[in-house]
């Protein structure tokens, strides 16, 4: 689906990512980690095809993601941007169907098959009482919800989907961010290629069946959660220390951040 | 004979307000600067300068096919313009928004710094500079709207076929890119398209302001920022803004004389906006 082959990607000539090599397939549902800085959001926009690699390639969907025109590489990887700024206020309605852009023609409207995909993008993501509102009107978490949305739309029809997600949870509260793991987990299980940057830990380590650590520009880990998800290897990546328990309830591995000086109660100090 | 007098006048007016607006619209979209204006590729300046150059060197007078020697100066000096800025653009290492918007600075500030020389250097044509550059549809006709159809009617069908693409550029580079938008392509097609546009108005009508920068805003107010309908409305309302506009230039003062229409636009359309950005506040609120 995406292969990248020694990809180096920047800006102006700043070289962000150092050589990165994967292999991501249908019906993966990953999570891109890593600290701040470490190249996530550069990663995904190589992925959609937008940053031209200044060394190495991006194969998407089989082809050269360089040789393919614009609206050619939006049908083939929806994405969700994280830093969504907008000048002017569009209506929410009308951010959805942006979507579907890349499937019409300059001349021609939007179809039934487009408006009929913004709706069920707009429920799946639990915008559609939204659906009539302007963008600016909304809290953060809202507008996260829409980008979904609109993502969604643009990946509907894809064979199979890829979605390329910049923190979708960062703005997202509790039940939210369960909510969508769950949809984006039944997307993956039903053939889709989910790749969501993802800054809290124990959601990806929950959700995401593959982990990728990025590191300095670099894959520092890439395997099956089960593996990788380890009190050594988070504690080397995140450079402060961290120790790794099963959940309660699902027994997937979680993090916790051990602050500097801290014990158990009870357990003598540094052991 | 009179009736075809107020009749070409009164279309070149329309056509005159009803590009800018669509032209102002264009380039508040696309730079995502909301004090965005038909101006800022320099366009003015040069069609300016243009001007000035000719009516320094006496060419003001003549009718050469109907029209006279000034706005084809004019409509020479625009495109100058927005050929030195595209290349100073190029030079500068692209057609990012901020680099457009400072090599319009740029020409322009060189440009008016020329035409402020051309008058030090001749003081009989300060007069006739000014009036020209404030902007007036006397004694303008067919053959002015004849000049100016061919830069404003294919701009204004470009910008209505790109209206998506539009409400796309406005949210910024990346999600256009992301949405399958050759961003950088249409950008400077549309921008390049709103220039000729508006440099073309300068030409036949000299430097009208306001209608540009404040017709988008008030149309947005009202109909909201999706581009199809903000460019038909942006049309309709700049068109019929400068009609009424040019209607009163030619009958508020007593005894014929009449006022520079952009002077008119300027009066009319600060209290007018006013009211619309109370009105947007108590809706908020």
């Amino acid at each position: 689906m995406i292969r990248l082959h020694g990809l180096r990607a920047g800006y102006g000539g700043r070289e962000v990512l150092r050589g990165v090599d994967l292999d991501l397939g249908p019906g993966e549902m990953v999570g891109l980690l890593g600290p701040n800085g470490s190249g996530k959001t550069t990663l995904l926009l190589a992925m959609a095809g937008i940053l031209a690699p200044m060394a190495g390639t991006v194969v998407l969907g089989g082809r050269d993601a360089a040789a393919l025109k614009p609206r050619e590489r939006a049908r083939r990887a929806a994405s969700l941007p994280q830093r969504a700024e907008a000048t002017f206020d569009l209506a929410v309605e009308t951010l959805v169907l942006l979507g579907r852009y890349p499937y019409i023609s300059l001349l021609g409207g939007y179809g039934p098959d487009d408006r009929a995909a913004a709706d069920a993008a707009l429920a799946e993501a639990g915008a559609g009482e939204f659906r009539g509102r302007l963008a600016g009107s909304l809290s953060g978490g809202e507008f996260t919800r829409v980008l979904l949305a609109r993502a969604l739309a643009q990946a509907a029809g894809m064979q199979p989907p890829v979605l390329l997600l910049d923190e979708a949870f960062a703005a997202l509260d509790l039940a939210r961010r369960m909510a969508v793991s769950e949809l984006l987990a039944a997307k993956a299980r039903a053939g889709a290629l989910v790749i969501s940057a993802i800054h809290d830990l124990n959601l990806a380590a929950q959700f995401c069946g593959r982990l990728v650590f990025l590191k300095h520009g670099k894959v520092a880990l890439d395997g099956p959660t089960a593996e990788v998800f380890t009190a050594t290897n988070l504690s080397d990546i995140y450079e402060t220390p961290v120790a790794v328990a099963p959940h309660p309830v699902t027994g997937a591995p979680q993090a916790f951040p051990v602050p500097a000086g801290a014990h158990r109660p009870g357990a003598p100090a540094g052991s | 004979m009179v009736l075809d007098l107020r009749l070409s006048r009164a279309v070149l007016a329309w056509l005159t307000g009803a590009g800018l607006a669509v032209s102002g619209a264009v380039f508040q979209g696309i730079l995502r600067n909301p004090l965005a204006d038909p101006f800022t590729l320099g366009v003015s300046s040069g069609a300016a300068f243009g001007a000035s150059l000719a009516i320094t060197l006496g060419l003001s007078g003549g009718f050469w096919a109907g029209i006279g020697v000034l706005p084809p100066a004019a409509l020479a000096g625009a495109l100058g313009a927005l050929f030195a800025v595209l290349a100073l653009a190029r030079a500068a290492g692209g057609f990012g928004r901020e680099t457009l918007v400072l090599a319009g600075i740029v020409v322009s500030t060189f440009l008016s710094a020329l035409i402020s020389l051309v008058k030090a250097l001749d003081e009989e044509s300060v007069a006739g500079i000014v009036f020209w550059i404030l902007g007036s549809f006397q004694g303008r006709g067919w053959p002015h709207a004849a000049l100016l159809a061919p830069y404003l009617l294919p701009a204004c069908a470009l910008a209505f076929v790109h209206a998506r693409d539009l409400d796309l550029l406005s949210l910024g580079e990346t999600q256009a890119r992301l949405l399958g938008l050759d961003a950088a392509r249409v950008r400077l097609t549309l921008l390049v398209a709103a220039s000729l546009a508006a440099g073309a108005t300068v030409a036949v009508a000299g430097v009208i302001g306001f209608v540009g920068l404040m017709v988008p805003h008030a149309v947005r107010m009202v109909s909201g920022a999706e581009h199809r309908p903000l460019l038909v409305n942006s049309a309709l309302l700049g068109g019929t803004l400068l009609l009424w506009s040019d209607a009163l230039a030619r009958t508020i003062l007593p005894g014929g004389a009449e006022l520079p229409v952009g002077v008119v636009t300027a009066l009319l359309g600060g209290p007018f906006f006013c009211v619309l950005l109370g009105r947007r506040n108590r809706r908020t609120a």
